[in-house]
Formats: structure tokens, C-alpha cells, sequence
């Protein structure tokens, strides 16, 4: 018994000493500061009292019965479903086209491709800004000289500007989700299943497909919950008038000062957002729950 | 394995110019001589890098921005490594959750997040102050600091340091001359992906950040909120060269793939 040195009680407690700091840091400010926004969205709000501190449904029957934050929400997971499928139809493809690829190429395009993650979002919004509108309009300027467009396509201040953008800064995710599940993927399968006599398409929907769709599926949840709370493309690309629900919180915090309503906002979306992904999960595991074992 | 086809080398080829025209376009026309936005046809000029120079509120943005960064990847490090060795190491109860708790801010929209810091920030009496900048983005890092020197402890072999241990070697000297060494690939990279998210954060700096006190990517939207000029897309073009700069330090040091794929953490939990 030469582990009496070392009692179970003090083995016990060192992975809750170890992890302590950090679990008092995200108590104090990421577990209390949560609490006071569910809070705050039941807080009363008026243009001279200010914030009041009672517990009143008010925000949320606004949230909930006015269209006008309806057509917000439909917006923004409309917007976020088209950046999902698009996102899917691209970067699964290209997540397998890399998975081919050898060195040095491999490595150059990985780089490439997940690059831009580290880039400022701001930085690659404004690129976008500019291929769009103005001067620069250079995928219009490009479109009308092809003889494809007659006049120039509306895509600053509009969903299909915002999608595009948001596609760019969300693309690398998937391709991420997919390569990874890949991965999984032996090589020697791929040269059996030709050497047995199957064609392309068949490899592609036996073999490869099954194992890429979970990082489909995986590689979905995260754009979609990325593109629900995106803010600053929607914000500079949408502008100011095709709101989204968290340009919308950030007008009633830092322009209409209405917290609480802002509040309610957030609070739902991250609502919607929990349940979306939770669901998903649970679809992606029951039908796939081999493939992550 | 087949190789690409020439379909699929088109499909990427397509796929590599999107990724790669936006940020393309921004250095381009941050080069341009004209006083507009514009593609330089005839020569390129440095007059828009020089004009930041006029305008103290980037280069104050810039170096608060580098502060926040460099501190707050720094506390979310020393927070991570302590954790990170309890998750490699011991089985707990709450160990599950506990880590859940600790990547959450990966899974909470940074909106949501903002909106929290700033209620709770003014509440405290810590609103637009650089305490309250440093709390919330050591918060919003931790994650990826977490992961990253999670993977490397993982990967760890716990035998060498039974063996100092028995050699007589202090808890504390164990510490320092074995197990720093070992998981210093994932410190020092946890610390830079955490550095590099700090650093270019906006959606949740953007309501916590007052006047006296912007980040580079808040002064810069704010900036485009009101109206795009070449000024804009040089300092945009300064902020990616950095960032390029970075990455390309990192992808050598660690590799890209495995810095961002983080399959250490995946496989074990």
C-alpha cells in the first residue's frame, strides 16, 4: 500500500484544483453575465424611466406576436440555410478534391482554403464590398462584358449579397468537417472496390459518400449556427435596412438603447439556435452513430 | 488512390479564386494613386499606407488591439494549461461537463456573448474599460487555448514523468524541466491561434468597446459603417499581411491542418 502517501482523498480533489481557475473565471463571467441577459429580457424599458428591474413578459410578447421580428427571423435562417446547402455543395467537393491532392499542392491549397479562417472577417466583408458595388464592381463589370447581364445586378443591400459573402467566410468550415471525416477514409478500400470491377459512381455512393456525410452533417451545424449570428458581413453587406437578429440586437443596444428588447432578441436566437443544433445531433447520431465509433 | 480529373481541377481552381478575390481585391486597391476606390491601372502608390499615419484613431486601435491580444492569450494559456492536464489526465465526475463548459464560448454566438459582457460589464462598473476588453476575450480564447495544449497533453507519455518522479525529482521540478517541455508545440500554438482570435474579434468587442476604447477590427467596421474609401482598404491590407504573415509562421511551426482540425481532443472526448 505505498499509495497511502498519496490518499485517495488528495488524488480525488487535484483534477477539481487543477481545473478550479478556470472554472471560477467562466462562472464569474461567462455563467452570471448569461443569467443577467435572460434577465434583462424580461426587464420593462421606457424611453425616460430607463431600465426597470421587474419580471414582465412584455419583450417577449413583442418578440413573439410583432411581424416586424418575424420577418427578422425568417430572414436570418433563411439567409443562414441558403449559406448551409451552399456551403455543403462547395466544400464537400472540395474537401475531397484536396483529400487527393498530394504534396506540395496539398499543402499549398489547405492554406489556401483555411487561411482566410484567420483572417479578419471586417477585412474580408470590405473584399466583398467591393467586388460588389461602386467602382470596383468587378463581378459586374465582368458579368456585362461577358454579354451574360444587360445591367448590372443588384448585390450590395441585398440576401443574395449577404449569402455570397457569408459563404466565403464560412466555406472553410465545412471543407474542415468534411477533410476530417475523410480522413477515416482508407485508400486501399477505394483501390479494392475498383479492382472488384466497381465503376466511379458506385465507389462515390458505397464507399466515400457514407463517410463523408457525417462531416457534411457536422460541418452544417457549425455554418448554420455560424451564419444565424453572423454580424458583421450581414451588417455591412445587408446595411442598414435588411436587418438579421443580431444587427437588430445591436440597434436596440447601441442606437435605440431598448436593452431589454435587444436582450429578448439574443436570448431567442440563442434559443433557436440550442434547439436546432441539439436536434440535429441527435438526427446526425441515430443515423450515423456507427461511423463515430 | 485516382488523382483529380480535369473537372475536378476546374471545380478547385473556381473554388481557390473565390476564396482568394476579396482578399486580393483589398490589397490591390489599397495600392491605388487615385482619391477614390479604384483598381490601379497605371502605377501603384503608397499615398493611402502614408495617410494612416494621419489618423491617430487606427494607430490607437492598432495598439490596444495588440495589447489586448498578447494579454489576454497570455491569462487564457496560464488558465488552459492547469485544466488541460486535469482533462488529459484524471477521469472526475463533472469532467464532461466541465469541458463543455469550458469550449462553450465556441458554441454561443458572439452577439449573444457581446450583449452579456455588456450588461454585466456596466453593471459592475467595468463598462468600456480595458479590464473588461481583457475578462471577456480571455473568455472568448479560452477555447482554442484549451484545445490546443489539450491535444499535446493527450499525446503526452505520462512515463517519463513517473520516472522523474522517482528519480526524486520535485512535484515542481517535475513540472518545469519535464512536462512544460513536453506540451510547449501546444502551448506555444494555443497561444498564437488565441493570440490571432483575439486579435481580429469583432462581433463581441463591437458592444463592449467605447469610444476611448476600440479594438483595430471595431475602429475599422465602424469606419465602413459610415462610408468606404481607400483609407479603409490599406489599413484592411496591413491587417491581412500581418495575418498572412502569422499563419505562415504558424503552418511551419505546427501545421495549419493540425492547428485547426484539433483531432487530438475529437478522438478522446
Amino acid at each position: 500500500m505505498t499509495d497511502a502517501a498519496d490518499p485517495a482523498g488528495a488524488r480525488g480533489l487535484a483534477p477539481y484544483a487543477l481545473t478550479a481557475p478556470a472554472l471560477l473565471l467562466f462562472a464569474a463571467v461567462v455563467l452570471v453575465p448569461l443569467v443577467m441577459t435572460v434577465l434583462l429580457s424580461f426587464h420593462d424599458w421606457g424611453q425616460y424611466k430607463g431600465i426597470q428591474p421587474v419580471l414582465i413578459l412584455k419583450n417577449w410578447r413583442e418578440v413573439v406576436e410583432d411581424s416586424y421580428f418575424h420577418e427578422m427571423f425568417l430572414r436570418t435562417f433563411r439567409i443562414a440555410s441558403w449559406v448551409t446547402v451552399l456551403c455543403a455543395l462547395i466544400g464537400a467537393p472540395e474537401a475531397w478534391i484536396l483529400y487527393r491532392m498530394r504534396n506540395p499542392w496539398k499543402g499549398l491549397f489547405l492554406l489556401v482554403t483555411l487561411g482566410p479562417l484567420l483572417i479578419s472577417v471586417v477585412a474580408r466583408t470590405l473584399g466583398w464590398a467591393l467586388l460588389f458595388g461602386g467602382e470596383t464592381g468587378v463581378i459586374n463589370h465582368a458579368l456585362l462584358r461577358l454579354g451574360l447581364i444587360s445591367a448590372p445586378l443588384p448585390f450590395m443591400f441585398t440576401e443574395t449579397g449577404v449569402v455570397i459573402a457569408l459563404v466565403h467566410v464560412l466555406v472553410p468550415f465545412m471543407v474542415l468537417a468534411v477533410w476530417t471525416a475523410l480522413q477515416r477514409l482508407d485508400p486501399q478500400v477505394e483501390n479494392a472496390a475498383i479492382g472488384l470491377g466497381a465503376g466511379w459512381l458506385t465507389v462515390w455512393r458505397r464507399i466515400v459518400l457514407p463517410l463523408a456525410m457525417p462531416g457534411v452533417l457536422s460541418g452544417a451545424i457549425i455554418v448554420f449556427s455560424l451564419a444565424a449570428s453572423a454580424f458583421a458581413t450581414p451588417a455591412i453587406i445587408g446595411g442598414r435596412r435588411l436587418k438579421v437578429a443580431s444587427t437588430l440586437a445591436y440597434d436596440e443596444f447601441l442606437n435605440t438603447l431598448n436593452w431589454p428588447l435587444g436582450a429578448a432578441v439574443a436570448v431567442l436566437l440563442l434559443l433557436a439556435l440550442i434547439a436546432i443544433i441539439i436536434g440535429c445531433n441527435r438526427l446526425v447520431e441515430r443515423r450515423y452513430g456507427e461511423a463515430f465509433q | 488512390m485516382s488523382r483529380n480529373g480535369p473537372a475536378a481541377l476546374v471545380f478547385h481552381a473556381l473554388f481557390a479564386a473565390f476564396m482568394l478575390a476579396p482578399i486580393l481585391i483589398v490589397c490591390l486597391v489599397a495600392f491605388t494613386p487615385e482619391g477614390f476606390l479604384s483598381i490601379p491601372t497605371s502605377h501603384f502608390s503608397l499615398r493611402w499606407f502614408r495617410a494612416i499615419a494621419r489618423y491617430p484613431e487606427f494607430i490607437a486601435a492598432f495598439w490596444s488591439s495588440l495589447w489586448l491580444g498578447l494579454l489576454s492569450s497570455a491569462i487564457a494559456i496560464g488558465f488552459s494549461v492547469p485544466a488541460a492536464l486535469a482533462i488529459a489526465r484524471y477521469r472526475f465526475r463533472g469532467r464532461a461537463g466541465l469541458t463543455a463548459l469550458f469550449l462553450s464560448p465556441l458554441m454561443i454566438p458572439h452577439v449573444v456573448l457581446g450583449i452579456a459582457f455588456l450588461r454585466f460589464f456596466t453593471q459592475i462598473g467595468l463598462g468600456g474599460t480595458f479590464i473588461g476588453l481583457v475578462l471577456s476575450h480571455v473568455v472568448i480564447v479560452f477555447p482554442f487555448a484549451l484545445r490546443l495544449v489539450l491535444a499535446s497533453a493527450i499525446g503526452m507519455d505520462q512515463a517519463i514523468e513517473n520516472a522523474a518522479v522517482s528519480l526524486g525529482a520535485s512535484r515542481s521540478a517535475v513540472f518545469r524541466r519535464i512536462t512544460l517541455p513536453l506540451i510547449l508545440p501546444g502551448v506555444a500554438s494555443g497561444w498564437a491561434l488565441s493570440f490571432i482570435q483575439s486579435f481580429d474579434e469583432v462581433t463581441m468587442t463591437v458592444f463592449i468597446a467605447a469610444p476611448g476604447m476600440v479594438t483595430l477590427p471595431v475602429r475599422m467596421f465602424l469606419y465602413i459603417q459610415d462610408n468606404i474609401d481607400p483609407l479603409v482598404t490599406s489599413v484592411s491590407a496591413c491587417v491581412i499581411a500581418i495575418t498572412v504573415l502569422f499563419l505562415v509562421v504558424l503552418d511551419r511551426l505546427y501545421g495549419l491542418e493540425r492547428l485547426l482540425v484539433g483531432r487530438g481532443l475529437q478522438d478522446r472526448t
